[in-house]
């Protein structure tokens, strides 16, 4: 059966449900949202339909400036960190038998599925004081008395990064799959080592692949949510965790809004240039 | 000399992604109420509290059958739209597959809050269905995706031929496309189902103060005492989405299908 062009009303009968549900329970509620961010708040949780721009205006204060910042330093952080980690693990899984990469495969879609409450209980427990690596150091020696590693940045950025490292990987997985093998090849008959074939050959064959996987696992990290709160004290919360705190502790829903609506806007303008990369990786 | 670097890496690696899980493992079988490392005393009873301590079962349930119905209702809306973008030529019907897409590539907390305020404004809010919906439409893009590819791997000839033959759309829907689609709508539903099994930030801003699912029990429970119940669920869930993930890569291409999610995501 060839592909052909709906001749009929009939025709777009499938289409109907879908359709339906994606425009009333995506779309609309997107919409809303974006309306709410214009409204004007009204003391006790409640706001009125208006236009005003005062949700907006907020952003300019020195509190949203350092969240801001945080946030993006914190997803750039976690980028770099699970970019440079993946990229030689998926470079070699890439050229393991079939059988070793569906297991490894297994284990890191298991991972990436956990919730991060569970990812956040996980390494509170590591951590801790009482079950932690602290214990198992005191236990060979290398320290006097065991102690909590967290709440604090680097326990934020361990966990967020355990978090990210497994979608990195999935991520990068088909890119380093189509690799082609002759290129590394090439190298090693010339002569390089495989270190050096893959830092000279593999990584700048590869920097498209690499520039899109930095977005997308910042985009991943933008929205860690519970991780930041879990992990680290209050100067270490995300713009995600100030949308939901003002949102339902707060109550104050345009304000959230117009957080978000912000966020979907540095998320698309990044997601545009990614699209734009992969085009021109394509090209080349 | 490099092999030996590479096991060390890989073990390295391999040790980073699974020692919070060991010590979830370790402090789950500790006799009394205590989160201690290495356990103390040896005692399943924390298994057991999952199924007896009500508010655990109670939570465990509504996860399960969120999970359950919203996995379903996400392959419903993914798979009559797979199928028309695989059957009919519209350009303009693109836009609800990016629709279909959009929910799962944008930061979590904006569906959420979008949600949130679609369900304030109508005034179902706290409305258990509501999550139901809320997480059909936030994982809509898993069966999506592996629909997309399971057609696009269909063999059009053997449609062809049953057409010639007599078949109309619907006899050639029901006898040679779903038999073909089956692996992917099963593995579509799988990922969908763990995710959603796992999920916090949608169900807890939709529905989190009239229903208590288990991530939500769990982050409660952080918050106000610990107890080992916490690790014992842990490690339920994580053995639920290995089995599951196992049972796709058994019955599955799976390296072929990750291809497929994450070059669809970018």
């Amino acid at each position: 059966m060839k592909r052909e062009p709906p001749r009929t009303l009939a025709d777009y009968g499938p289409l109907l449900f879908p359709a339906a549900m994606l425009t009333v329970f995506f779309v609309v509620p997107s919409g809303t949202m974006i309306a709410v961010s214009f409204f004007q708040r009204q003391q006790g949780g409640f706001y009125t339909p208006a236009f005003v721009w005062s949700n907006y205006e907020r952003f300019l204060s020195v509190f949203f400036g350092n969240v801001l910042g945080f946030s993006l330093m914190l997803a750039i952080a976690v980028a770099i960190c699970c970019v440079v980690l993946a990229l030689p693990f998926t470079y070699l899984l890439a050229r393991m038998s079939r059988r070793a990469q569906v297991l490894w495969l297994v284990g890191l879609l298991s991972v990436l599925s956990l919730s991060e409450v569970i990812i956040g209980f996980a390494w509170s427990t590591l951590f801790s004081r009482t079950a932690g690596i602290t214990n198992l150091l005191v236990a060979i020696g290398l320290m006097d008395s065991p102690k909590a590693l967290y709440p604090g940045f680097s326990a934020v950025l361990t966990g967020m990064v355990y978090q990210a490292f497994p979608y990195t990987v999935l991520v990068l997985f088909p890119a380093l799959v189509r690799l082609d093998p002759t290129l590394t090849e090439a190298a090693r008959t010339l002569g390089s080592s495989p270190l050096r074939a893959f830092f000279n050959v593999v990584i700048p064959a590869l920097r498209n692949t690499i520039v899109a996987t930095l977005i997308m696992v910042f985009i991943f990290a933008l929205g860690s949510y519970l991780l930041p709160q879990i992990l680290g004290r209050p100067q270490h919360w995300t713009l995600s965790v100030l949308i939901t705190d003002q949102a339902i502790y707060q109550s104050n829903m345009p304000f959230a809004a117009a957080m978000a609506v912000f966020l979907v806007l540095v998320t698309l303008a990044l997601v545009t240039l990614t699209l734009f990369l992969g085009r021109k990786g394509e090209a080349a | 000399m490099n092999r030996l670097l590479q096991r060390l890496y890989f073990t390295l690696i391999g040790i980073f992604l699974a020692a919070p899980l060991i010590v979830v493992a370790g402090v789950s079988v500790n006799e009394r109420q205590s989160l201690t490392f290495p356990p103390k005393g040896f005692s399943l009873s924390w298994y057991g509290e999952i199924f007896t301590n009500p508010e655990w079962r109670n939570a465990l349930l509504a996860s399960v059958t969120l999970a359950a119905l919203s996995a379903a209702l996400a392959v419903a809306i993914a798979l009559p739209l797979a199928w028309f973008s695989w059957r009919r030529i519209a350009p303009w019907t693109n836009i609800f597959q990016v629709l279909g897409i959009a929910p799962f590539t944008l930061p979590p907390v904006i569906t959420a809050l979008g949600l949130l305020t679609f369900w304030a404004t109508t005034g179902f809010y706290g409305q258990p269905w509501t999550a139901v919906i809320s997480h059909a439409i936030f994982f809509v893009t898993l069966p999506l995706v592996t629909l997309s590819l399971g057609f696009s791997s269909i063999d059009r000839s053997l449609v062809e031929a049953a057409s010639t033959m007599g078949a109309d759309d619907r006899t050639v829907f029901l006898t040679i496309i779903v038999p073909l689609i089956l692996p992917y709508i099963v593995s579509g539903y799988a990922f969908a189902f763990v995710l959603s099994l796992n999920e916090y930030i949608v169900a807890y801003m939709t529905v989190g103060f009239t229903l208590e699912t288990l991530p939500i029990k769990i982050f409660n429970a952080l918050r106000y005492g610990y107890t080992p119940t916490m690790a014992s669920v842990t490690v339920l869930f994580v053995a639920v989405s290995a089995a599951i993930f196992g049972l796709v890569a058994w019955f599955g291409d799976l390296p072929k299908l990750l291809g497929a999610l994450s070059s669809e995501g970018k």
